[in-house]
């Protein structure tokens, strides 16, 4: 019976541990990319980045509702899925028009980036107003399609195991289409002209300007790039979890963290870095009672939830890793910009 | 007095603006502008002391603010017996065990040049202590949340006078800015405002679910006054006959003697409660005068000279000599200390303490706009910012009504937009502080009532 309760112990990390954390680490992935890439580049820290997120999620769920009102879904795949390249199109003009009427004029007068960040926190309040106003503050789920691939009961039958794995379909999706959008992004940034011009400016911005590289081309694809991941990153958290204005703000804080971890200014690290924030989390507030139930002899099960830290310090994790990340690593664990 | 012109003309808007909602919507909602006006500027002195001065970011004044409100709470409350019998001892031990986690890293840090065996070893205090505690204080935790749930469930506090916290708020404040300071000064600006913003959700995070030091969101009511009770006013011989010496002409009008005697009746109650706001706005003045004379001061001190050498250029500084980290340090747990002055000042207004209500948009990024508004590094120009702020914060809803009635005349009333603009009215705060913010960062970047350097 003991290769049984391993078994099981292994299906109850992946179900409660493994498979949510990736998705949620993807999500926090391409929000910390979409950091990293501005602050590579137009080298501020965006306080906006949470509600731009909500902002573009927000369009998908204009879309996605207007879709399901014309009656057209995409069977089993959720209607979003429909909407994101649309919402994509209009978040692009959005960070296009604040480039052009709010940030151009402080890049072209070189203002130091804290002047910068304090513009984002400008752009941070107009734009969570524009998403309240326009939605509103309240919860809002705008999943349809079919739920789960693997539901725990079938998965129970199936095996005959006493532990279920129950896998979403939002996961898988929010998982390949991470994958994919950021496959596409590295292969951008390394293999094509533009990015490569890209990574040289944001590597040495007088350099890149003496070789003839075109600044004005360069910002405008960052904030499409941008854009693109702002909205994807933004849609996924809320078709996996739910819309929440409120939630998108707070959410900014972890992203910051993954893009930190990972050595800010390298988007490689802060793909990474969103996992690393993601897992840790989820790693240090489960409650590990039952796992030690299936891995050790009765006789030594534990009384309390073995828990190393209540779920409502979630943030603390992500603060103390970036804590301990800036004393002994300040430029990150995969070597950003030097601080 | 001529090249002071600009600071008097604004003031006087102010005033008068305030004086306007007074006469038009009524005394007592202008009265509560004001006194959360002048909680507002200390905030925003202590804002502008890190920022102005010293050009230190800090996002985490919600973190301190709430640490000033709890202040309040541990200060007024009276004790619960009941909880420190069954749990104190606990806590207690649990308190000591902190205090020789603390000493012996300290011990090491001192002992020990800097290794690898060194860092493993802090670390393996940490965790060893945090399981002591943990296994420890649960139990404690446990009976103390027990006693009483629905009215207690905490430790209580120590039964003085709420004023006492004022000061208490500071210290709370300052220790933990002592801290942070510690660990993230050392840090770029950018980086620094992500770390205490951070650091302010973990404090929020602390206070919301430590229930036996602070009732987390089960919210404290009904904290001490420093002021009257409307209703001990209401009956005292001397209030009535204030109001009615104030009223006289208005009262000798009515005729009939029981009418007269109603009417007299409102004013009291109308009174009392402007009486008991005007006594609050008395003691935040006082706060308010004294930290603008002692700023002021250090502003045009010889101390406050350094800090502009240290804000401007930090090598030069450095290189004559100027301990640099350590002016840091201190700044930043001064500017601290003041903001959790007005945390504290805040719960004494309400009477409440609300963990929940600590959102990091209101306490944090709205006193920045505050500041960089005002005119950061100018300390009449922080006050003026935390006047006009708040007042447009609270005014924006009836101005966006006001406003969104006016374009859309057209419309009828059922109109679907028109509809769901005025539910949104509360929203549009944020669209103008947003703006606002905006505006002055690009066509007046140093506040409406800029820095300016006497040589005296």
């Amino acid at each position: 019976m003991v290769d049984v309760d391993i078994l099981n112990s292994i299906i109850l990390l992946l179900n409660y541990i493994f498979v949510p954390a990736l998705a949620y680490g993807s999500q926090l992935a391409l929000g910390a990319i979409f950091v990293t890439l501005i602050y590579g580049i137009l080298r501020f820290a965006n306080f906006a980045t949470g509600d731009m997120m909500s902002f573009g999620t927000m369009f998908t769920i204009l879309f996605t509702w207007y879709f399901q009102s014309l009656g057209i879904n995409l069977g089993f795949l959720p209607t979003a899925l429909l909407a994101i390249p649309l919402a994509v199109i209009f978040m692009i003009g959005y960070m296009l028009l604040i480039d052009k009427f709010v940030f151009r004029y402080y890049r072209v007068n070189k203002s130091p980036p804290v002047q910068l960040a304090m513009v984002s926190i400008g752009v941070m309040f107009v734009t969570q107003a524009v998403v309240r106003i326009i939605i509103g503050p309240s919860d809002r789920r705008f999943f349809d399609g079919e739920k789960f691939i693997i539901r725990a009961g079938e998965f129970k039958e199936m095996t005959g195991l006493n532990e279920g794995l129950a896998i979403k379909s939002t996961q898988v999706i929010t998982i390949i289409v991470t994958m994919i959008l950021v496959s596409a992004l590295f292969w951008f940034l390394n293999k094509t002209k533009t990015g490569k011009s890209m990574r040289a400016y944001s590597d040495n911005e007088d350099l890149a300007l003496l070789s003839g590289i075109d600044p004005k081309k360069i910002v405008m694809i960052t904030w499409i790039i941008a854009g693109i991941l702002a909205t994807i990153g933004g849609a996924l958290y809320g078709l996996d979890k739910s819309f929440k204005p409120f939630t998108y703000f707070n959410n900014m804080l972890p992203i910051f963290a993954a893009a930190i971890v990972g050595g800010i200014g390298n988007p490689f690290g802060a793909f990474l870095g969103g996992y690393v924030i993601a897992f840790s989390e989820i790693l240090l507030t489960y409650a590990y009672r039952k796992f030690f139930m299936y891995i050790l002899p009765e006789s030594m099960e534990p009384d309390g939830l073995v828990q190393l830290l209540s779920t409502d310090y979630k943030f603390a994790v992500s603060f103390s890793i970036l804590v301990i990340v800036l004393l002994y690593r300040p430029s990150g664990i995969f070597k950003g910009k030097v601080l | 007095m001529r090249k002071n012109l600009n600071v008097i003309a604004a003031y006087s808007i102010m005033m008068g603006l305030i004086i306007l909602v007074g006469v038009f919507q009524s005394w007592n909602i202008a009265l509560s502008i004001f006194n959360l006006c002048l909680i507002s500027a200390v905030m925003t002195m202590g804002a502008n002391i890190q920022w102005g001065y010293a050009g230190l970011i800090n996002f985490g004044i919600m973190g301190y603010t709430a640490l000033g409100g709890l202040a309040a709470v541990l200060i007024s409350v009276d004790p619960v017996q009941d909880a420190w019998r069954v749990g104190g001892f606990e806590i207690f031990m649990s308190f000591l065990i902190i205090i020789a986690m603390i000493l012996s890293i300290r011990f090491v840090l001192k002992r020990y040049k800097k290794s690898k065996i060194r860092t493993y070893c802090i670390a393996a205090i940490i965790v060893v202590g945090i399981i002591i505690v943990r296994i420890i204080a649960e139990p404690g935790i446990e009976a103390i949340e027990a006693v009483e749930p629905a009215k207690t469930g905490f430790l209580g506090g120590l039964g003085l006078p709420i004023v006492f916290s004022w000061i208490v708020g500071a210290l709370f404040a300052g220790g933990l800015a002592f801290v942070v300071g510690k660990v993230a000064l050392g840090l770029r600006a950018d980086y620094l405002a992500i770390a205490t913003l951070l650091i302010s959700e973990i404090v929020i995070a602390i206070i919301k679910h430590e229930d036996w030091l602070t009732r987390g969101v089960k919210n404290v009511i009904g904290l001490k006054r420093p002021a009257p009770y409307e209703v001990d006013l209401q009956t005292t011989d001397w209030f009535i006959k204030l109001i009615e010496k104030f009223n006289s002409g208005k009262l000798a009008l009515i005729s009939d003697l029981a009418d007269r005697q109603a009417a007299l009746n409102q004013l009291v109650i109308e009174g009392s409660s402007i009486f008991v706001k005007l006594c609050y706005s008395g003691l935040f003045l006082v706060v308010v005068v004294i930290l603008l004379i002692l700023t002021q001061k250090a502003l045009y001190s010889p101390w406050g000279r350094m800090m502009r050498a240290i804000r401007d250029n930090e090598e030069a500084a450095n290189a004559m000599g100027k301990n640099v980290v350590k002016q840091h340090l201190l700044i930043f747990i001064l500017g601290s200390a003041i903001v959790g002055i007005a945390g504290a000042m805040l719960v004494t207004q309400d009477g409440l303490f609300t963990p929940g209500s600590y959102r990091p948009m209101r306490y944090t990024f709205l006193i920045w706009v505050m500041v960089i508004v005002g005119g950061s590094g100018n300390n009449f120009g922080a006050i003026l910012g935390g006047f006009a702020v708040w007042f447009l914060w609270i005014e924006a809803a009836p101005i966006a009504l006001f406003l969104i009635n006016f374009f859309t005349t057209g419309m009828a009333e059922t109109n679907v937009l028109k509809a769901h603009l005025i539910e949104s009215v509360p929203y549009f705060r944020f669209l103008m502080m947003g703006i606002g913010l905006l505006l002055i960062m690009r066509y007046r970047p140093k506040g409406i009532l800029p820095e300016k350097i006497e040589i005296k």
